[in-house]
């Protein structure tokens, strides 16, 4: 009984993040939800070991909030794709003690689906442990962002799939004589190398697709627990988080105009025809003192926040000049891209963070129409979002990539270190363009210099 | 191509179209350059002036007409008073036109433009962006006009403007108010700031205080919040609580001050009143008033157009030629607006025009093209070029759509039919979870989509800390008892799973506490 509550909490929790408003609610239920649920298990009578049990929670419990309240909002990629890890980590565990577990009175079919079960629980559990952590390196700078593409690498994935099914089948056949561990062990490994080699393929600029994808697949690890172990909560919790990150993925591709399976299969260029535009045409940098006084001059602004900002940890700064503006009764606006950042809704809690009030902050195909009207926008570290050659250019790597439309304003501030090109490897005609001004440097030291002008 | 410069027609107009340095360099753009004979002089430019620089003098202005391909001039098109015939019948067919034009005003002079075939580009349609503010000559007329008007109001009053005290008395300096601080607005600050006088200014749009203030001028608050600005930086109409606060401001200001400039304009309406009778009634004798708006009535009740006039011990100056008054630096200007206008138009440099209606500015300033009226352009920056570009990959997503759609939902269906095939064989008990299992999954899809995008995030890190219910299948494999390695292996379980649970909603809380309306 206790579970179907905790069920009902928990899909509760997640509509309640359809909006702003209840978004707090829900994250409580779904802390009722949980709290339910592990007290129900923990007292329902076939639990013992409370030493243990105890330990565990309470040392897990403290390092989880620990991480909690330390985190920089700028590294809520990393830590959720380290939070997937563990979950991936914690089926593959479950899935290993579970099959350990010689207790059970199975016999027949069922015996066999059990094993399957704890068979496919493990293997995504470990794609999604190495996964993870392959992701949580790229995010974090240690593992290089561009796509590391072996040769025949689909072909490689391939003989993985295969020779785990065969392992499978040796696993069933071996369960039955008991000695089932080898081919189980050997699966694992081939799981944990195919994670990595899967997310090695992906580069940075996919990264929202694949956090929101492993996401899904930390869901589906518990889901298949779930099954291993006969428990709806688990299934339900499981498929709910699945299909969480499956949507999330789904939208991020939609954002970025890539197909799913080809950012799966990872790398840019594999559908690339010609070659595309060489981009030509001479920068024109501006300086801080510059910027303030078209900002002065200016009544409609639109700015556009990027990975840079994260970076430079800039949105307070942001926030303090867009007070400022406001203040002196200009229009400021906030336009966020789908896959700005790295993961879905960076930006969102960024500037959250920041206390910029959300009803100025919109998302793309909302503001899009509006540049036409727009004296200035201010790309802060922005580069493939803010690219014109995604519609423009047919030969180029994000063709098609619905982007914002800044160019159409009367002039672009770009602030950006170098003229280095973005995550996705591919140069930007913005930047030479003719409404376009260049203001180089670390973002948050610029922003600080434009605010200083602008209150002086 | 040809270009020709007739001497201006029109009654007390001084300014001519080009000036030998501006020709000069028209001339480096590959254009041939002709100048009707006496169309400087009243701007002190004489014709050997021109043909130093190698352009042409031509006798009259009926050749002229007829040998350029482009014209280029100041006025709109009339009546020639010598020659008595129309400029328009001067024109050939398929000649390009540069002057102001003023489009809106001018309906049937359009209309007889285009009977020609003729392109006409007018200066006054010239779009107000950064980019062409090079060729912008309304902003640089009205620059000439506001200094001007405080170069006339000096003329007019009787005193210093600077304050001075001497051996034989102290002087107080000029009171200057000016009304709207446009481009005139401003010039006539700086000029009246210069020479010494104490300058206050209004404007409707409170965006301008700061330009006011850049210039050392003072700015009248008005004790009342509405924000007066319109398209374009025009000003717009205002409501009428608004207006009655600012006359009384005017009022209070009119007893004080020794000179008012207005600048008043609104696009496309008449001027609106703001010194009334009264108010000039009870400005000090020997006060000046500049009103700058004379051309669309006058921002001043007792405003005579063209005139200068004196009432209740005022002058009131309804000067409407101002820069013609200033013939030489307002040619200078002009011509250069041109010029800068003509390297646009010939990106070659090889003499010849190319009206690109792709470009926005040229598209904003081109009225009339090869007889087709283009007038009014389209808003800005929405021009030809970016349409296609918009349009095109609008095409792309929607035909992925489905190919998209199938290829989500065939893993699914896949799954779901192996599934079912496990299902044959499996005992009932399996097919319950899985039941649950799918009617999970679909609940979730719903939930899903109605999560706003700025949520993402946060819904990422809930469902991280609801996925750690996984440890409910640590804790119950936890006791199983006498094998070490089970406990061991979901004691290690609940540690991580619980980090992630504690983790994962407290730091959702966290990102949530952060968004605040």
């Amino acid at each position: 009984m206790s579970y179907i509550a905790a069920s009902i909490l928990f899909i509760l929790s997640l509509s309640g993040l359809s909006q702003q408003e209840t978004a707090r609610r829900g994250n409580y239920f779904g802390m009722v939800g949980m709290a339910i649920a592990i007290i129900a298990t923990v007292f329902s009578g076939n639990v013992t070991a409370y030493a243990i049990l105890a330990a565990a929670l309470l040392i897990g419990g403290s390092i989880g909030a620990f991480a909690a309240a330390k985190v920089e909002m700028t590294q809520m990629p990393e830590l959720v794709a380290l939070m997937h890890s563990l979950v991936g980590m914690a089926a593959v565990l479950v899935g290993y003690a579970n099959f350990m577990d010689h207790t059970s009175t199975l016999i027949g079919a069922e015996k066999t689906i059990h094993e399957l079960e704890i068979y496919i629980g493990v293997f995504i559990g470990a794609v999604t442990f190495s996964g993870s952590v392959i992701a949580f390196g790229k995010l974090c700078g240690k593992i290089t962002g561009k796509p590391v593409l072996l040769p025949a690498r689909h072909w490689f994935n391939l003989l993985m799939l295969v020779v785990t099914i065969i392992l499978g089948n040796r696993f069933l056949a071996g369960a039955e004589s008991g000695d089932a561990l080898l081919p189980l062990l050997i699966m694992t490994g081939i799981a944990l190398v195919f994670g990595i080699h899967m997310v090695m393929a992906i580069g940075g600029a996919d990264m929202p697709v694949v956090v929101s994808m492993l996401n899904s697949y930390s869901g589906w690890a518990a889901a298949a627990t779930g099954f291993m172990l006969s428990n709806d909560l688990l299934i339900v919790t499981g498929a709910l988080v699945g299909s969480s990150g499956a949507i999330l993925s789904y939208i991020m591709c939609r954002a970025m105009n890539r197909h799913f399976l080809s950012v799966i299969a990872g790398g840019f260029g594999s559908t690339g025809g010609g070659v595309a535009a060489e981009i030509e045409g001479e920068v024109q940098p501006i300086e801080a003192e510059e910027t303030a006084q078209l900002l002065r001059d200016s009544k409609n602004i639109v700015i556009i926040p990027g990975y840079g900002m994260a970076v430079a940890q800039a949105q307070h700064t942001v926030n303090e000049i867009t007070k400022l503006l406001t203040g002196q009764g200009k229009k400021v606006r906030f336009a966020i891209h789908p896959v700005a950042g790295r993961m879905p809704g960076h930006m969102n809690v960024l500037l959250a963070e920041a206390k910029v009030p959300y009803d100025i902050v919109f998302e793309m195909d909302e503001i899009n129409e509006d540049f036409a009207d727009t004296d200035v926008s201010i790309v802060i570290g922005a580069n493939d979002i803010v690219n014109p050659s995604a519609l423009d250019d047919p030969n180029s790597p994000i063709a098609g990539m619905p982007v914002l439309e800044c160019w159409k304003s009367g002039t672009t501030i770009v602030l950006k270190r170098s003229m280095a090109s973005g995550y996705a490897g591919v140069g930007n005609p913005l930047f030479v363009h003719e409404n376009t001004r260049m203001l180089f440097g670390d973002a948050n030291d610029r922003l600080q210099a434009l605010l200083k002008a602008l209150q002086g | 191509m040809k270009i020709g410069v007739p001497k201006e027609i029109h009654d007390g107009e001084k300014r001519v179209a080009t000036t030998p340095e501006a020709a000069e360099k028209i001339i480096k753009l590959g254009f041939e350059v002709c100048v009707e004979t006496g169309a400087g002089d009243a701007a002190d430019i004489s014709d050997d002036a021109y043909r130093e620089v190698g352009v042409t003098i031509v006798d009259s202005a009926r050749t002229l007409w007829q040998e350029a391909d482009i014209v280029m001039k100041v006025r709109v098109p009339e009546s020639h008073p010598e020659l008595a015939i129309d400029e328009i019948e001067l024109m050939k067919p398929g000649q390009h036109l540069i002057s102001f034009i003023w489009p809106a005003q001018n309906e049937a002079l359009m209309q007889q433009l285009a009977a020609k075939q003729a392109t006409v580009l007018a200066m006054d349609s010239v779009p107000r962006m950064s980019r062409a503010q090079k060729m912008d000559a309304l902003s640089s007329m009205a620059n000439i006009a506001g200094y001007r008007a405080i170069v006339e109001a000096a003329q007019h009053f009787g005193r210093f403007f600077t304050g001075q005290i001497t051996a034989a008395g102290k002087v107080p300096p000029a009171k200057v108010l000016v009304i709207g601080a446009g481009v005139a607005g401003l010039a006539a600050i700086g000029a009246a700031k210069s020479m010494g006088a104490i300058v206050r200014a209004f404007d409707t749009r409170p965006e301008v205080k700061e330009q006011i203030e850049s210039m050392d001028a003072e700015f009248l608050m008005l004790d009342f919040q509405e924000d007066g600005s319109g398209s374009g930086g025009y000003a717009k109409t205002m409501s009428k609580e608004f207006i009655e606060a600012e006359m009384a401001l005017f009022a209070r200001q009119a007893m004080e001050v020794d000179i008012i400039v207005t600048t008043a304009l609104i696009p496309g309406k008449p001027a609106p009143e703001l010194i009334t009778a009264g108010m000039v009634k009870s400005m000090k004798p020997g006060s000046v008033i500049v009103d700058l708006a004379a051309e669309q009535g006058g921002n001043c009740a007792l405003t005579e157009k063209d005139q200068i006039v004196v009432k209740h011990d005022v002058t009131i100056i309804g000067y409407t030629n101002l820069p013609s008054r200033l013939a030489n630096q307002s040619s200078q200007l002009y011509a250069t607006n041109l010029r800068h206008l003509l390297t646009d138009l010939c990106p070659n440099k090889d003499g010849t025009l190319n009206v690109n209606m792709d470009d926005e500015v040229i598209r904003g300033a081109t009225v009339i093209k090869e007889g087709k009226i283009t007038w009014p352009p389209p808003p800005p920056k929405l021009t030809g070029s970016h349409k296609p570009l918009t349009e095109a990959p609008a095409m792309g997503p929607s035909k992925e759509k489905p190919k998209s759609a199938l290829s989500q939902w065939l893993p699914i269906l896949l799954a779901g039919g192996a599934l079912f095939g496990m299902g044959a064989v499996a005992p009932a008990s399996f097919l319950e979870h899985f039941t649950v299992f799918v009617l999970a999954c679909f609940v979730g899809y719903q939930v899903i989509w109605n999560v706003s995008a700025s949520l993402h995030t946060p819904l990422m890190s809930v469902t991280n800390a609801i996925s750690g219910i996984i440890v409910i299948g640590a804790l119950v494999q936890i006791s199983v008892p006498d094998n070490q390695i089970v406990t061991v292996l979901s004691g290690l379980a609940i540690l991580i799973a619980a980090i992630n649970i504690a983790g994962g909603f407290l730091v959702t809380r966290r990102m949530l506490e952060m968004f605040r309306k």
